[in-house]
């Protein structure tokens, strides 16, 4: 090398400054900016269906606390700002709990397995500033939502108490350590445990202690009846809601000091010391955090770029291919792949459990009906509310099939060439795939039928009816969803959590949620026209009641066949 | 045993491959050059029936792509240049898999079997059989997909950057491979940047430029068409697609 090149680059390496938090956020920010001006096909129709369905979510959510909020402060002048301070605690709460659980999913990806970190790690940077950057990105990550969620919460609040305009500044300067703290420590766990076992092993582990803590976390929270608080007169005596009042709340989280600060400035009685332990601890966080990843990031970093040899010796490999002998060779290595895929990636199946903590909540909701009574009207509600409670039903299998077959297509992205130059019809794919999602779907709906069915004790037409209905619309929705997933695939997409949420998610929900309508109301008046006559002894019109049902299920027969049929033509034409 | 006739691809504007003609017969080893963007993957994709050509027809073993697809992949090979494969299967439930594709596990077939751990044993991955793939290097995942591609015993082979990642022992043994395949009467088409091993390993080498091909021939012929004497197939490549003069790059290192 010649030597006037030499001595340029070391002169050039001598002035090299490590990059600042922003120099190091920059891609991210750019990213974002790029994405938010590229004009797709279909992009201005995208931003608005989701500024509509935001905005009518937020709008809702205003709307409903803001009743229960009037509702606290014109029933009892004293016990009012208690019941409203405690809901608020209660909501603090939860949020701090899925900002802790975020930040540990979100500062994995951030900190050990973005794409970008060799290129930063390997960079002569300044630790502080490293930290400082992944804390900022892990805290936006994993904390936009419930911010948005806080939006219509302080709004409401503010409006029924008169918080005045400057309780929007003073909220922002609440949430801001309360946000910041999770974000610490979601960090700081997740350091600990890449030092403990690799990144993927860790991303397993995570995930399925995560999802056991949000499942254990709503099922909490739903059999604590959170209702009754709203329903004083539901109580045996006034004792009894005062003790409800008083269960032992937070005093050492930073959620109880938010909320005292919050409605401190609510009540004009102001909290300093709420606010001062809330920023005293942020601060402290932040400074132990950067110390713990000073000593452990590197080391952390490290051990994650090491492979590890990952034997699978299991269920899915020797007795499954058994059980499923009597299928053709084709579809059954289908079947086996769909089925070991989803197996052993613990991010899927260990949202199982999540599932597992709906439909009990489900059925819960269902026992505390208040329709057991066996009069004329009693018996009448109680076999035409499971009827409409289908909805509820179709709208579970909805959710569970935009969370587990809608991303199957996007996930075939990066192996798409290997499908794609065999020999297979692509509709032999898609048959893999709407059946690993129907048959649990089906089987779900049907014990979530039954189940609340016999709870209810109805009559036994209504029984067939509700299983019949739940019965086609398990088959129809993974079929929708399969569509939808072919139509709007995200190839590119790691991890099948974030495609639900995506446009073809909430496309796919609309769908979804249309269908369970238009099926319920074809099959309302046949319904209603037969309790009627068994109930208070009216005619009934045979012809009117067969042919809503025959509509009803042709509606579901169409909706599962026709975007099979779509999915198929068009995944035979998928380029990529 | 490869024809395409007057392929071009189009993505909205951007002509990526322009009526580009090619003939490569049997028990050859057909080598496809370029520089960067120069249209030779989406050629390759274009003949492994991924992408389909927006015009023009692509034959392979004498039947067409585009009218005949299901019986044209039965006999074709694809490797393709990223080795994204199923990280939650084992090595083995991967060539299972593919041998599926290619409806060639029916239940337990000995020969298979064989086959696969031959295969496998060719690329030292038969200790790694039952590892998840998700452990593997890129160079394993890129022996994991070679061994995959001859396992239905394939007449025409599309390989789009076989050495990436492989280490000098599997470098070789995958040269070997290709020549002592293409003896057999079998169709080898591959694309690389290592410029040695296409001089080594091909009959006839092609070279492509901005979606059409520039030159294409065997060395002695390229060297005509560069109106170069004795050189190698580096100093061609770089005549026919334009060098940067040294000159010039000295002083992008003084700036």
């Amino acid at each position: 090398m010649p030597d006037a090149v030499r001595d340029r680059g070391v002169a050039s390496t001598a002035a090299l400054v490590p990059a600042g938090v922003l120099h190091l956020l920059g891609p991210k920010l750019r990213t974002m900016r790029n994405r938010m001006r590229s004009r797709s096909r279909g992009s201005a129709v995208r931003a608005v269906v989701l500024l509509v369905l935001a905005l009518s979510f937020g709008g809702g959510a205003f709307v409903g606390l803001r009743r229960v909020l009037w509702h606290f402060r014109t029933a009892d002048l004293d016990l009012g700002p208690v019941l409203a301070g405690k809901l608020l605690g209660m909501v603090l709460l939860s949020f701090l709990a899925i900002l802790l659980l975020s930040n540990v999913v979100a500062a994995l990806s951030t900190c050990f397995l973005a794409k970008d970190l060799d290129l930063i790690v390997g960079s002569p940077h300044d630790w502080k500033r490293l930290y400082a950057a992944k804390l900022v990105e892990t805290l936006a990550h994993s904390s936009w939502m419930v911010a948005l969620l806080c939006v219509p919460l302080f709004a409401a609040y503010g409006d029924v108490y008169d918080g005045g305009l400057w309780f929007a500044p003073f909220a922002v300067a609440i949430l801001l350590p309360y946000f910041i703290i999770p974000a610490v420590v979601g960090l700081a766990v997740t350091l600990l445990l890449v030092n403990i076992a690799p990144a993927r092993r860790a991303r397993d582990i995570l995930a399925f202690v995560l999802v056991l803590a949000v499942g254990a976390l709503v099922l909490l929270v739903r059999l604590a009846r959170p209702e009754r608080l709203i329903r004083p007169e539901g109580f045996t005596d006034f004792m009894d809601f005062v003790e409800a009042l008083s269960a032992p709340s937070a005093p050492w989280l930073p959620s109880e000091w938010a909320q005292q600060a919050l409605m401190g400035w609510l009540r004009w009685n102001d909290q300093p010391m709420s606010i001062v332990a809330l920023w005293a601890m942020a601060i402290a966080f932040v400074v132990g955090g950067a110390l713990l990843h000073r000593w452990l990031y590197l080391r952390g970093f490290s051990r994650a770029q090491e492979g590890m040899r990952r034997e699978a010796r299991s269920f899915a490999t020797t007795r499954v291919p058994l059980l499923l002998r009597w299928l053709p060779p084709l579809r059954r290595e289908l079947v086996l792949k769909e089925f070991r895929v989803f197996a052993r990636d613990a991010s899927q199946w260990s949202q199982l459990i999540l599932l597992g903590v709906l439909v009990v909540v489900y059925v819960f909701n269902v026992k505390l009906l208040p329709i057991k009574d066996d009069d004329g009207v009693g018996w009448f509600l109680r076999n035409m509310v499971p009827f409409f409670n289908l909805a509820l039903g179709g709208f579970i299998l909805a959710s569970i099939a935009a969370r587990f077959v809608l991303p199957t297509v996007s996930l075939e992205g990066r192996t798409w060439w290997l499908l794609r130059s065999s020999p297979m019809d692509p509709r032999e794919l898609l048959w893999a795939k709407y059946w690993t999602g129907a048959i649990p779907l089906l089987v779900l709906a049907l014990i979530l039928a039954a189940a609340t069915n016999a709870l209810l004790g109805v009559e036994p037409f209504v029984f067939y009816v509700s299983v019949m209905t739940i019965t086609m619309l398990a088959l129809a929705l993974p079929a929708l969803a399969l569509c939808v997933g072919t139509f709007f695939p995200h190839f590119e997409s790691e991890s099948a959590a974030q495609i639900p949420t995506s446009f073809g998610g909430l496309l796919f929900m609309l769908a979804a949620i249309v269908l369970v309508g238009v099926v319920i109301v074809l099959e309302a008046r046949p319904v209603f026209a037969w309790l009627r006559h068994q109930a208070f002894g009216r005619p009934l019109d045979v012809p009117e009641v067969v042919m809503g049902f025959a509509v009803a299920g042709a509606v579901c027969v169409a909706a599962t066949l026709l975007p099979l049929m779509a999915a198929t033509r068009r995944l035979r034409a998928l380029e990529r | 045993m490869i024809r395409l006739d007057c392929v071009t691809k189009r993505y909205g504007n951007f002509t990526a491959v322009r009526e580009l003609s090619l003939h490569v017969p049997a028990g050859e080893v057909f080598g496809f050059l370029g520089p960067n963007g120069a249209g030779k993957t989406t050629t390759l994709r274009m003949l492994a029936g991924i992408l389909r050509p927006t015009s023009g027809s692509i034959h392979i073993g004498g039947m067409d792509l585009l009218a005949n697809g299901t019986e044209a992949r039965r006999i074709l090979g694809f490797i393709p240049d990223r080795p994204f494969v199923y990280e939650k299967l084992t090595g083995w439930e991967y060539l299972r898999f593919v041998a599926g594709l290619y409806g060639l596990w029916k239940g337990e077939d000995a020969t298979l079997e064989n086959r696969a751990m031959e295969l496998l044993g060719l690329f030292d991955l038969d200790d790694w059989r039952h590892e998840l793939v998700e452990s593997y290097s890129h160079g394993m995942r890129q022996k994991l997909i070679v061994a995959a591609a001859f396992l239905h015993r394939p007449r025409v082979m599309v390989v789009d950057e076989p050495m990436v990642g492989l280490d000098p022992k599997s470098a070789r043994i995958l040269k070997d491979l290709f020549r002592e395949y293409a003896r057999r009467g079998n169709t080898i088409l591959v694309s690389t940047h290592t410029l040695a091993v296409a001089e080594s390993m091909c009959d006839r080498v092609g070279i492509v430029q901005a979606g059409t091909m520039r030159a294409c021939g065997t060395m002695d012929e390229l060297r005509t068409d560069a109106v170069t004497a004795g050189d190698g197939l580096e100093e061609i490549f770089l005549r026919l697609t334009g060098e940067r003069p040294s000159r010039e790059l000295a002083e992008v290192l003084d700036a």
